[in-house]
């Protein structure tokens, strides 16, 4: 089931042509993979998904992105909303320089819920849900920027779980972490796709044939390839995708 | 000589500039210390001078001093801090920011005698708040407008993008990120630029000679009244020749008071570097 449609969409930063007729589906508890060398407009396309590039004020785009059929470019959408229903997990672990458990708190508190045991029973449940809980149950006061690396990425996938979206955006998450650390990012994201529905952007090619249900293969701002991920990476149509993935590109 | 001695000679040469810059300051310190201590007494710091300062004390003019200080700070404050804010956070880097910028540096270099003399003209007589506390707060709040207006602006530019990112990505308005994310995050500058101000404001006495200072020891009830200050104390002591020891023994109490707030600010630094 299709859950967002991106149709004819197009990205300039200032004068430069960052995406070009962008068509894809994401479809609805599967993992999505971004693919694509640096520059090739894969991160560009998914803070499309939240608006993300609004805050950056030369951006300009033309075309549709849906959710549930709605455009979130319309003029009447509600910003705040949308990043409720969509949310998003950044490159860099960026949790806030408070306790953990205003960390996971400080969405649902933005909306409204300021009953003390309520928040913390929201705080216990998705440190579950990001499979945190059993190694910060005892220091929910404690500054999240003391934990590892690996446990802020998940601390802020709890955060995000935390507003109740129905995706989740990944910006190469595993980017700064060790491989163990990538490792349970993967396998909660696999758990993840049961409730969510999930888009990836990652360099790690890999993690996409890992991890992903779909693959898009982006090249200089223009989707080269979108198919099932296991036909990308056994037989993709296009060979400059098979270059690329088997590493003789890139 | 060899390159080696060359190496060596230079860094003697530049050890000693470093060692002087440090020296000044202790020799002026040290001077007011030794010449300043004499005068100072419990009597000194709060009672009223006697013969224009030449007996008696200074409590009026610490009284003043405060008082034009804090008015000054409370005036800057929302103004520097709500522009610095506006420029962040609220426009587009260009043309406008630019010249926001611009004049809030070109204001920083004005000859502070500049501003008593504005002060004087339009505060004093154009709007009749007359020679006042209240003149003379806001004619240093302007002087110090452009210092808490720069280090604010500077302490909120320096919260990170990807934590105002994620208060966004949680569905956070503007309001909420700036609140949560962006003051908590830059308050240690914004009180550095703040306490910065409150020094500068204590220790200047030319914005305040024609516009708030008198030399009668009364005790001011409102703002509208005039009032002593320190540092217009200690020139008409030194000026008029009335009392050298006396002059010392103010400059001790007032250049105590601004160290006072140049801790506060490095300790305030301090906590913030371990934090993060």
């Amino acid at each position: 089931m299709v859950r967002m449609e991106i149709k004819d969409l197009n990205l300039w930063y200032g004068n430069f042509h960052a995406l070009k007729d962008i068509n894809m589906n994401i479809y609805k508890n599967k993992v999505t993979a971004f693919i694509g060398p640096s520059g090739c407009g894969k991160s560009t396309l998914i803070r499309c998904l939240n608006r993300m590039n609004d805050l950056i004020d030369t951006v300009r785009i033309t075309g549709e992105v849906t959710l549930g059929g709605k455009n979130i470019y319309d003029k009447d959408i509600d910003v705040v909303k949308l990043r409720k229903d969509v949310g998003m997990v950044f490159q860099k672990p960026n949790p806030f320089p408070m306790s953990i458990h205003d960390n996971i708190a400080y969405g649902p508190r933005l909306h409204g819920i300021k009953d003390k045991r309520k928040l913390d029973e929201v705080v216990e449940s998705n440190l579950k849900g990001a499979a945190l809980w059993d190694e910060v149950k005892d220091i929910l006061g404690q500054n999240a920027m003391s934990i590892s690396g690996g446990q802020q990425q998940r601390l802020c996938i709890a955060r995000c779980l935390a507003v109740g979206p129905e995706v989740i955006l990944f910006d190469e998450p595993c980017s700064a972490l060790d491989p163990i650390s990538t490792g349970k990012i993967e396998d909660l994201i696999t758990q993840l796709k049961r409730d969510y529905t999930i888009v990836i952007v990652t360099h790690n090619m890999q993690q996409a044939a890992r991890i992903s249900d779909f693959t898009g293969y982006f090249y200089l701002g223009s989707l080269m390839e979108f198919n099932k991920t296991k036909k990308i990476f056994t037989n993709p149509d296009n060979p400059q995708t098979e270059k690329y993935i088997t590493g003789k590109f890139g | 000589m060899d390159r080696h001695t060359k190496d060596k000679a230079m860094k003697g040469v530049l050890w000693g500039f470093a060692l002087l810059t440090i020296a000044v300051l202790t020799i002026i310190i040290g001077f007011i210390v030794i010449k300043g201590a004499p005068a100072i007494s419990w009597e000194f710091l709060t009672e009223n001078p006697l013969r224009s300062g030449r007996e008696g004390g200074i409590f009026p003019a610490i009284v003043g001093t405060i008082y034009l200080a804090g008015l000054a700070v409370l005036v800057a404050t929302p103004i520097g801090v709500g522009g610095a804010l506006y420029l962040t956070e609220f426009t587009k880097e260009g043309r406008v920011t630019k010249l926001i910028r611009f004049g809030a540096d070109t204001l920083n270099g004005v000859p502070s005698i500049i501003f008593g003399l504005f002060g004087f003209s339009f505060l004093v007589y154009y709007l009749g708040f007359g020679v006042s506390i209240l003149s003379g707060g806001l004619t240093l709040a302007f002087m110090i407008l452009p210092t808490i207006f720069r280090t604010s602006e500077e302490a909120i530019r320096a919260v990170p993008r990807w934590d105002k990112e994620g208060s966004y990505a949680l569905g956070a308005t503007k309001l909420q990120t700036i609140w949560k994310v962006v003051i908590p995050q830059s308050i240690s500058g914004i009180v550095t630029g703040i306490i910065l101000g409150l020094g500068r404001a204590a220790g200047e006495t030319a914005p305040i000679i024609f516009t708030a200072a008198i030399l009668n020891p009364i005790m001011p009830d409102s703002i509208m009244q005039p009032t002593m200050a320190l540092s217009a104390h200690l020139y008409t002591l030194t000026s008029e020749g009335i009392s050298m020891e006396n002059a010392f023994g103010t400059a001790l109490v007032l250049i105590v008071m601004i160290l006072v707030f140049n801790f506060a600010v490095s300790f305030i630094r301090r906590r913030k570097a371990i934090r993060r």
